[in-house]
């Protein structure tokens, strides 16, 4: 059952306080105008995904082929795109819009995307290498990486040899990361744990590939569309329920006045009668 | 106010808790919540604050030293942690550090803290 997965912005890391006294670091991830900018089929692409686009971004700013592409699925041009594999029955209709609520409490994740950039690194920072000694006869290279190989033979450094160079700024992928909180009013997920990247980048989460594909989880994703009519459905039950609370209180005041009316009538017959006998 | 802010100031709302005005100097009793197979029991913790970290936000902790059987303990406590049921302040030191990790290498008289007399609450903040 592939489904969609998200776009989001990380805001940032905080903590949560349980109540069984835990407490939990969080990484807040926000969607931004999640919408369905194409669809993918296999008939046409010879694939199912479903592209999404995240964020507002200027239409100036935005090339004139993207502009057209947004103009054709109907939506503001987007400041990110990414696309989804789905399987054919959980594609989405172009323009819908994805809420929080496509991630339960407790599920598990995977948040890809793209890590810090650390510039050129020595094997220290990058390969975790211990470096050389503090004394005994090492001078100025404390934080190299020592040997590279052999000697004569095999006379060369094997391919994939760990070495300085470049650390960072690469696509990162976090497994299984749970799902803490969320809040789909304002859009946030909380995951426990860390997420690549610096605040203010972009994210993708999708469900856990390690884990078995959770029951609960809304097919093909949590639109908003969806949560409106069932707002306006329920609304609509509400008002009808009221509707008929009403009805219902307006018969009981009418039955009441009538008997009242009754009763006063009664009262004034029992009266005049009185009245009648006292006089003969 | 940026989001994390924001749910950082809702979050320390919700908890509700009442934390008085206290700062490194300051003998304070903390009750503490401890489970012990299904029960929970309140355990007071009584000793000196020898350090306040990360202000009074969510993040916020401190630190409480104590002489237990001739031993020193240190523990730290988050501030907002759901653990802690009760801070009360016992004692107002007096001193001029705002950590006062010098206690660690002191002992008897002169890991002593004089007391603050003249302590003035803060405005607006319940003592």
């Amino acid at each position: 059952m592939l489904r969609s997965g998200i776009i989001a912005k990380k805001v940032g890391m905080t903590r949560l306080f349980m109540e069984d006294g835990k407490q939990v670091p969080v990484t807040v991830l926000q969607l931004d105008k999640l919408q369905v900018v194409a669809q993918r089929t296999a008939e046409k692409d010879g694939y199912s995904a479903v592209q999404l686009g995240a964020g507002t971004s200027k239409a100036k700013r935005v090339s004139k082929a993207m502009r057209g592409h947004f103009a054709t699925a109907k939506v503001e041009p987007k400041r990110k795109v990414a696309e989804f594999r789905v399987d054919p029955e959980n594609l989405i209709e172009v323009g819908e819009e994805i809420t929080a609520d496509h991630y339960f409490e407790g599920q598990f994740v995977d948040v890809a995307g793209t890590s810090i950039g650390k510039g050129f690194a020595g094997a220290m920072k990058r390969h975790n290498f211990g470096g050389l000694r503090a004394s005994h006869g090492v001078s100025i290279s404390h934080r190299s990486h020592g040997s590279t190989g052999q000697c004569q033979d095999p006379g060369k450094v094997f391919k994939g040899k760990k070495m300085a160079g470049h650390m960072g700024a690469a696509r990162v992928t976090t497994q299984n990361l749970q799902v803490v909180r969320t809040d789909s009013e304002r859009g946030l997920i909380m995951v426990k744990g860390a997420v690549p990247g610096s605040k203010g980048g972009w994210v993708t989460v999708k469900d856990a590939v390690k884990k078995p594909f959770p029951e609960n989880a809304i097919l093909p994703a949590a639109l908003k569309s969806a949560a409106e009519a069932a707002a306006k459905a329920a609304e609509e039950a509400a008002a009808a329920a009221a509707a008929e609370a009403e009805a219902e209180a307006k018969r009981l005041a009418e039955e009441q006045a009538a008997a009242e009316a009754e009763a006063l009538k009664a009262a004034e017959a029992e009266i005049e009668a009185e009245k009648k006998e006292g006089e003969e | 106010m940026d989001l994390i802010a924001q749910l950082e100031a809702e979050q320390i709302a919700a908890l509700g808790k009442d934390i008085p005005d206290f700062k490194a100097g300051d003998t304070v009793r903390v009750g503490y919540k401890v489970t012990e197979g299904t029960r929970t029991r309140v355990q007071n913790y009584e000793g000196v604050c020898i350090s306040r970290k990360n202000g009074s936000g969510i993040a916020g902790s401190f630190t409480v030293r104590k002489i237990s059987f001739g031993e020193g303990v240190e523990r730290v406590f988050p501030l907002h942690s759901t653990n802690i049921e009760s801070i009360t302040v016992v004692r107002r030191g007096r001193v001029r550090r705002a950590k006062l990790y010098y206690l660690r290498s002191r002992r008897g008289k002169s890991a002593r803290i004089a007391e603050d007399a003249n302590y003035k609450p803060l405005s607006g903040a319940q003592a």
